[in-house]
């Protein structure tokens, strides 16, 4: 009981302080909607009737988004457009839909999803350009026809079409070439999903004398920019590139 | 790592091609599947109940039962699945943890089923979600505080410590006055004396009669003597009562630091500061003072009193509320108190002089008491009074009911445990009568038995239908057990059936006696028999003898921890060593089988002068059986459960367990 009133009182310190609204949880600047509704309640006259129109539509708002479902085209088209066999859509369908009731995964929950495979470092960043090389009709959200279409080029395509995929990562502005700039966001991004405890422990300028090493292996003709056919072809040379893009082919 | 994104696994990891490329090292090999199974349906069958799931789903937490080899104990190859006999509705809980990777603790579940079922699928209780742990953990919390109760009151109760010494008889008699009549009798004379300690205080001061001179003289004054007797003897059966207290406790230091015992001292104090400073008249004025605390005799009452004992509880563990209820009085009283003071401060002859003097009008508004002694005169004035009656009964009515529901939580709390108390001595009978039940199975069968084989011996073929009696099989298992037990070490449960004397004793002077009687008897027998006993306590013997028979030397040696009271040897069962020292020789030999004969012609045991060391345990019985609790086989005929050692003067002493 005593833990609940101190609940309470941190309610009423931060009320007291104007800083947050105990009817509706917003922030002051909605709370136009809430004082006339304190007011109206304090008087006799207005009785609950008119109350509720007021609060409901923020209510309804939030429904809505959480009542859109979406619901992925038919085995037999998936199984058309991608690699996959039947069984295999049948069983990544369960996971997805285990961790997105609604069909549709937007950023948040992607990078939540993503980040509990990393519990030490901070997946975010990554997870973010991950969504956006998933997002490929750039709507705000994945659906399992993103998803697993996705999958079908990393996990089943050829080996050009992995690089491919790779580059469509690392261009993060979609250009058709990665800048310093773009593989210095990525190289740090995956750096962070080390975290800070790291042996040896991670150095300042360890992610730019990374990118440093990568375009001097990429790019060919020294112009700042590495585009996609020097991307794959400096791939294709590079032996552990190539026998690490092997490692996905079994991993369904 | 969450079950639900194990199923994202595959996605993560592919989602590590964004990495390669900008490795400059190989990537370690990937682990890869060795039988690589189709994910399959596995059935559950649960009591019945069946449940399916994906064997990966189950895979996700491999230290659980479910999720590693375990569960193919379970596995039944008739039906293929796997089948449990638990419980169906807590099942369902474990399942939609690996399902959703919460596990959830339904409200109607007994805590201890719940967490008997954890255990067996291996799960940890921890993981129960937010959602759900709150109450988990309260209800655990209560159960263990049930137990902690339980078991208190079954240290309290179990009494028969071996040792108690006088220090610890007295601080359990002090503590609980029901374990004995001298308890008893103590707590209420000191209950006796408080009251009349407190009611001579209080009639002291009553103006009894006039003296001559017309001064109205207090009792006290008049009767001074007879008061101060009183008081005397009051403080006397006080300070005895401290002391004793002190001398008992087991940790005199917490016992001194105890409310109890400060009352205590306050309570006595001003009796000796008063006899030491009588003669100094400028500190009688302070002595005077002191008298006022004779008043705390008053609380010696919570000891005697279980509500005053609550009340005070309550008070404690409300203290936050109080403290608040506090705080905003003072706040209110300040405020109001200012604003009074400045309202009236124009008007003439106002008994506002001072903000002070404004708390006290404050205090009696908000308390609408409304003495009337201080009353507003201005308009201001009157306006801020009223306001700050009607804040008053606002700002007291809102902790008192917190107050009262503590109260009322912590009085039905002790209440449930006395109704507990009350129910463990039925609950403890109740399980009395069952272990003797099944004892007295056992040694039934074993009667049974070797009347069948006394009776084989004897080839007589008559009362065979009495002996054949029709026991389960886990019954005669566990017989079988007890009676290897029986054979490993030696000695031997106590056959003591007096339908087998009775049947094989032509003996009529053994009747039926009642355990008392039996016990006076062996007491008897016992103290001729055997001067030279070592049984540091006869006195409290639950039937341990063979026979009562005079013409039987015996004696009982009972051990160290028989000595209980009568009342508690119940749930107790002795092993004494018995002597027995023949008094005549049989002709016959003395193999076991003759023993067991039948004893129509008067059979002996043993040679003179060998010694039949046998250990008895003796079982109570519970009332509604008639003598079981006794060993009646005739002179005659020996002990059928006798663990012969036919050695002349070869003692074998058998100790208790």
């Amino acid at each position: 009981m005593r833990s609940q009133g101190r609940k309470e009182s941190l309610a009423e310190s931060r009320d007291l302080d104007g800083s947050y609204d105990q009817l509706t949880g917003n922030p002051p600047g909605q709370t136009k909607k809430a004082l006339k509704q304190r007011l109206l309640k304090l008087l006799p006259c207005c009785g609950p009737q008119s109350i509720p129109s007021v609060s409901e539509n923020s209510v309804e708002d939030e429904f809505e988004l959480s009542t859109v479902c979406h619901r992925p085209e038919g085995l037999e088209q998936l199984q058309e457009q991608t690699k996959f066999s039947r069984k295999e859509l049948q069983v990544l369908y369960r996971g997805f839909k285990n961790e997105c009731p609604t069909g549709l995964v937007n950023e948040e929950n992607f990078k939540q999803i993503y980040s509990q495979f990393f519990p030490q470092g901070d997946s975010g960043m990554y997870a973010a350009f991950l969504f956006n090389a998933f997002d490929t009709d750039h709507d705000g959200s994945i659906s399992f026809e993103d998803f697993v279409a996705g999958l079908s080029v990393i996990l089943r395509g050829t080996i050009d079409d992995r690089l491919s995929w790779a580059f469509n990562l690392y261009d993060l502005n979609k250009d058709g070439c990665i800048t310093k700039e773009e593989m210095l966001d990525i190289m740090k991004s995956i750096y962070d999903m080390m975290g800070k405890y790291t042996y040896p422990a991670m150095r300042e300028e360890a992610p730019r004398e990374h990118v440093e090493n990568f375009f001097q292996k990429m790019d060919r003709n020294k112009d700042g920019v590495v585009t996609i056919e020097e991307f794959i072809e400096s791939c294709q040379k590079d032996e552990n590139i190539m026998r690490s893009m092997q490692l996905f082919d079994n991993v369904i | 790592m969450a079950a639900g994104v194990a199923a994202w696994l595959p996605f993560a990891r592919a989602a590590a091609i964004g990495w390669m490329p900008v490795a400059n090292c190989p990537m370690p090999l990937a682990p890869t599947e060795k039988n690589k199974r189709q994910d399959e349906l596995i059935i559950l069958n649960v009591s019945g109940r069946r449940f399916q799931t994906w064997r990966t789903t189950l895979e996700r937490y491999p230290d659980t039962l479910l999720g590693s080899t375990e569960k193919e104990f379970f596995f039944n190859e008739d039906t293929k699945e796997y089948f449990f006999d638990r419980d169906p509705e807590v099942f369902r809980c474990i399942l939609n943890f690996y399902r959703t990777g919460k596990l959830h603790y339904p409200r109607y579940e007994c805590i201890s089923a719940y967490d008997e079922e954890l255990a067996f699928y291996g799960i940890l209780p921890e993981i129960i979600g937010d959602c759900c742990y709150e109450e988990y953990k309260d209800r655990k919390r209560e159960n263990a505080e049930r137990l902690m109760d339980d078991n208190d009151s079954e240290n309290n109760q179990e009494g028969s410590m071996p040792s108690l010494n006088l220090r610890q008889t007295m601080w359990r008699a002090f503590e609980n006055p029901h374990t004995s009549t001298l308890a008893l009798v103590f707590y209420y004379v000191t209950g006796f004396f408080i009251a009349v300690s407190v009611i001579t205080n209080v009639v002291e001061t009553v103006p009894c009669g006039t003296v001559p001179g017309n001064k109205e003289l207090p009792c006290g004054e008049r009767y001074a003597v007879a008061f101060f007797c009183l008081d005397t003897a009051c403080v006397m059966i006080f300070t005895v009562e401290y002391l004793m207290r002190l001398f008992a406790a087991p940790s005199r230091y917490r016992f001194m630091r105890s409310v109890m015992s400060i009352i205590d001292v306050v309570a006595i104090m001003p009796y000796y500061i008063g006899l030491v400073m009588t003669n100094n008249e400028d500190v009688s004025g302070a002595f005077v003072t002191l008298r006022v605390f004779r008043v705390f005799r008053i609380f010696k009452f919570s000891r005697h009193s279980q509500g005053l004992r609550i009340l005070g509880y309550t008070l404690k563990s409300c203290a936050s509320e109080l403290g608040f209820l506090l705080f905003s009085l003072t706040m209110a009283i300040i405020i109001f108190a200012t604003v009074m003071f400045y309202a009236e401060k124009g008007s003439s002859a106002s008994k506002f002089t001072s903000i002070p003097a404004s708390f006290w009008y404050t205090i009696v508004t908000m308390t609408t008491l409304g003495y009337g002694d201080m009353v507003p005169k201005t308009i201001a004035g009157k306006i801020f009074g009223s306001i700050c009656s009607l804040s008053g009964v606002l700002v007291i009515a809102l902790p008192v009911p917190v107050i009262v529901s503590n109260f009322s939580r912590i009085y039905h709390q002790n209440q449930r445990a006395d109704k507990r108390r009350a129910q463990k001595k039925a609950r403890l009978a109740r399980i009395r009568v069952a272990k003797t039940g099944s004892s007295s199975a056992y040694l039934h069968s074993k009667r049974n038995g070797l009347l069948n084989a006394a009776l084989e011996l004897t080839g007589s073929s008559d009362d065979e239908q009495h002996i054949s009696k029709s026991t389960s099989l886990i019954e005669s298992q566990h017989h079988h057990l007890l009676h290897c037990l029986e054979k490993t070490t030696g000695l031997s449960y106590l056959v003591d059936d007096p339908l087998l004397s009775v049947r094989t004793s032509t003996i009529k002077n053994h009747e039926f006696i009642d355990e008392q009687l039996f016990e006076q008897n062996c007491m008897d027998n016992s103290m001729q028999n055997y001067p030279s006993t070592r049984s540091p306590s006869l006195s409290s013997n639950n039937g341990g003898s063979t026979s009562c028979c005079s013409r039987r030397n015996k004696t009982t040696t009972h051990l160290p921890n028989s000595k209980v009271p009568a009342t508690r040897l119940q749930s107790m069962q002795e092993l004494s060593t018995i002597h027995i020292q023949c008094s005549e020789q049989p002709s016959l030999t003395t193999s076991r089988s003759s023993l067991n004969m039948k004893s129509d012609d008067g059979l002996r045991p043993n040679c003179k002068t060998s010694h039949l060391t046998t250990a008895i345990i003796s079982i109570p019985t519970p009332p509604a059986l008639t003598p079981e609790g006794e060993s009646r086989p005739p002179p005659s005929s020996p002990h059928p459960t006798m663990n012969i050692s036919t050695t002349c003067s070869n003692v074998v002493k058998v100790s208790a367990l």
